[in-house]
């Protein structure tokens, strides 16, 4: 267990192996490519394929499953690599960690888990998380899709929206919520269930034309008379609504480090053409109202990681951890969408032009202040916490 | 076969590097990692082992240098060394490259290496050297700047980068060999291997435990001693030609090109 109240702020050998190692890997395979990946919407198959034989693609899981053993920070860490240089990427490899693997993995049983964690820790598989509907996200209790018992099978009809993952060539399964009864009259239970791509009845939809994170595979499902085994319960039934909090929770730290990722790479590439480009003859890193923001950036980026980092390790320490998590979520963010902004501003009209990332990282940040759970819910979770 | 690569931490090539003024030494405090060039000798020797020309019994990296550089070892034995060595002792600080050579060698005597790999250069000195020192002491012949090696029962063939062109040369076994990053492309360490570092052999020894004489080693056994240290000049800002007329430009370029007997 990490004794996280030493406050001690250094990596252990370990996790800064990770972070160096995925930040070769980032700028050495990753970057090269992820300009014409964007710009093609290509789904970056070398890369995750790279990534599973690295490790990367099942970082915290249990190591008799074919996952790393390492902790939530390590995994945080290669995560703001990955965001660093690109953010499809960073969001295949999250999403498919803290949403697609992790219910398998805190949840499943034994025989769920030795189906699908070799194949979704290794990365031949992908792993996806079904929740967000139409008319349902974070608002929960509003699933529509249905799941009732038939035959000693689940019958599944509904839809699913904004799913990372789904519909690639090597997507294994989705873990959907679905409304499996009445709990009482009004109060519906929800229950999880892992529905393995190619079941008969579950389409993944065709891919949806974003504004950013190009690369990455989101799509809308449905499913129409989908009938998967009894065996494909996550968990208890009825225990989907906490379940789903539970891996919200966990994913919003693998969201925080995007944000982070994110900032970190635009104050990079802000930083480098600051000081190589000049203006009345001299880099316009000299400038008083460049290094203003420069300096801003680098502040608030030291603050959002000591935050972020903090949220993994109160989740390694078994402490409560949401609430951080969600100030995390919060922090980043913002600031990726503020300092892909400013990033651009110091590129002037370069920073328009899609030849530069800031560019992508511009049209890359706007999702983070939305993808699990907006702004706005994480504030309700913090007021909540307050005791509002 | 037995391969003992030599290793070493050096600030982080991220990290803008700076003379600490008092000690007249490169300050080392910010971010540290294993010299990029010696993850090309830990690189050799995997695929020497993979290759299956010889059978490789044990890679084992050998570094000297402070706790710290314990992480070098660390990143060593994930990219694929059997165990490591660490030779520390504040007695051997402040040693230059003499000094150091002969602290390896004597390291290195207690292993009886077939075959000592390394970076052709460290990312932090530069000075090259390292690898042939070990080898004088070591009586074993040395290849510097090697890019393509074969190897097979008790000799190497091996191509060196000369200045025009290429060197192939046959070398006996044991040698020293130092490797240029031409010569192959490191593997990242896996996750795996990351996390399995720690449990691999990492034997720590001082000076006493390898036989080294400490006035051979430290800064009083230096035989060089830094009097000054000053960054390089400033690049000169270059000629910049206007191309108005484009036969005229590449007249003006010609001619400078002349001028300077470049053509």
């Amino acid at each position: 267990m990490v004794d996280w109240r030493a406050m001690n702020f250094d990596l252990s050998d370990e996790q800064r192996l990770i972070r160096d190692t995925v930040r070769d890997f980032a700028r050495n395979e990753v970057a090269p490519l992820a300009e014409e990946l964007d710009r093609e919407k290509r789904f970056p198959y070398e890369l995750v394929a790279a990534m599973g034989r690295l490790g990367l693609m099942g970082i915290p899981f249990e190591e008799r499953w074919g996952g790393g053993g390492a902790d939530t920070l390590s995994y945080a860490l290669a995560v703001e690599e990955l965001a660093r240089i690109d953010s499809s990427v960073a969001i295949t490899m999250a999403a498919h960690t803290s949403l697609g693997t992790a219910p398998i993995a805190w949840f499943g049983s034994e025989a769920q888990k030795e189906r699908w964690l070799p194949e979704l820790c290794s990365g031949r598989r992908l792993g996806a998380f079904g929740l967000t509907e139409p008319e349902a996200g974070s608002d929960a209790g509003n699933v529509r899709t249905r799941a009732r018992l038939d035959g000693g099978e689940w019958l599944i009809n509904g839809a699913k929206q904004f799913i990372t993952n789904a519909g690639t060539e090597i997507s294994g399964c989705v873990s959907i919520t679905a409304v499996s009864g009445e709990i009482e009259p009004g109060r519906p239970e929800i229950s999880n269930l892992i529905v393995a791509n190619g079941t008969p009845g579950y389409e993944p939809g065709p891919p949806y034309r974003k504004m950013g994170w190009n690369a990455s595979d989101t799509r809308p499902l449905s499913f129409d008379d989908c009938r998967v085994g009894e065996d494909c319960l996550l968990g208890a039934r009825g225990a989907g609504f906490k379940q789903f909090l539970q891996v919200l929770d966990g994913g919003r730290i693998g969201v925080a480090a995007m944000g982070l990722g994110l900032a970190q790479g635009a104050l990079d590439e802000a930083l480098a053409y600051a000081k190589q480009r000049r203006a009345f003859g001299r880099p316009i890193a000299t400038f008083q109202a460049i290094q203003i923001k420069l300096a801003d950036l680098a502040t608030e980026i030291e603050a959002a990681r000591l935050l972020t980092y903090k949220a993994a390790l109160l989740k390694d320490s078994g402490a409560p951890f949401s609430l951080t998590a969600a100030q995390a979520k919060l922090k980043t963010g913002r600031l990726a969408v503020r300092a892909s902004e400013e990033a651009v501003q110091i590129h002037g009209g370069y920073g328009f032009i899609e030849e530069y990332p800031v560019c992508r990282f511009y049209r890359d940040a706007k999702i983070l202040t939305i993808g699990e759970g907006t702004d706005e819910v994480q504030q309700m979770i913090i007021a909540r916490a307050l005791g509002c | 076969m037995k391969i003992c690569c030599l290793v070493k931490e050096v600030p982080d090539a991220a990290v803008q590097k700076r003379i600490d003024a008092g000690t007249k030494r490169l300050d080392r405090s910010g971010e540290r990692t294993l010299n990029p060039f010696d993850t090309h000798g830990i690189e050799a020797a995997m695929q020497i082992r993979e290759g299956g020309a010889v059978a490789v019994d044990e890679i084992v990296a050998v570094t000297m240098g402070p706790d710290t550089a314990v992480r070098a070892l660390h990143k060593s034995v994930a990219l694929g060394a059997d165990r490591s060595l660490h030779l520390s002792d504040p007695a051997l600080s402040g040693s230059d490259v003499c000094a150091t050579g002969y602290a390896l060698a004597k390291a290195l005597e207690t292993e009886q290496p077939d075959l000592v790999l390394l970076g052709q250069q460290s990312d932090d000195g530069e000075c090259y050297t390292i690898g042939a020192v070990v080898a004088d002491h070591l009586k074993m012949p040395s290849l510097t700047q090697v890019i393509k090696m074969d190897v097979s029962e008790g000799k190497l063939v091996c191509q060196r980068q000369a200045e025009y062109g290429y060197d192939t040369v046959e070398i006996a076994l044991p040698a020293v060999i130092s490797v240029g990053d031409a010569i192959n492309e490191p593997r990242y360490p896996s996750l795996k291997a990351i996390m399995g570092a720690k449990k691999k052999p990492l034997d720590t020894k001082g000076t006493g435990d390898v036989g080294i004489d400490p006035s051979q080693v430290g800064e009083a056994g230096s035989k060089t001693q830094v009097l000054g240290i000053n960054p390089p000049p400033p690049k000169q800002s270059g000629e910049i030609i206007e191309d108005e007329d484009t036969n005229e430009t590449v007249e003006k370029i010609v001619a400078w090109l002349e001028e300077r007997k470049l053509i």
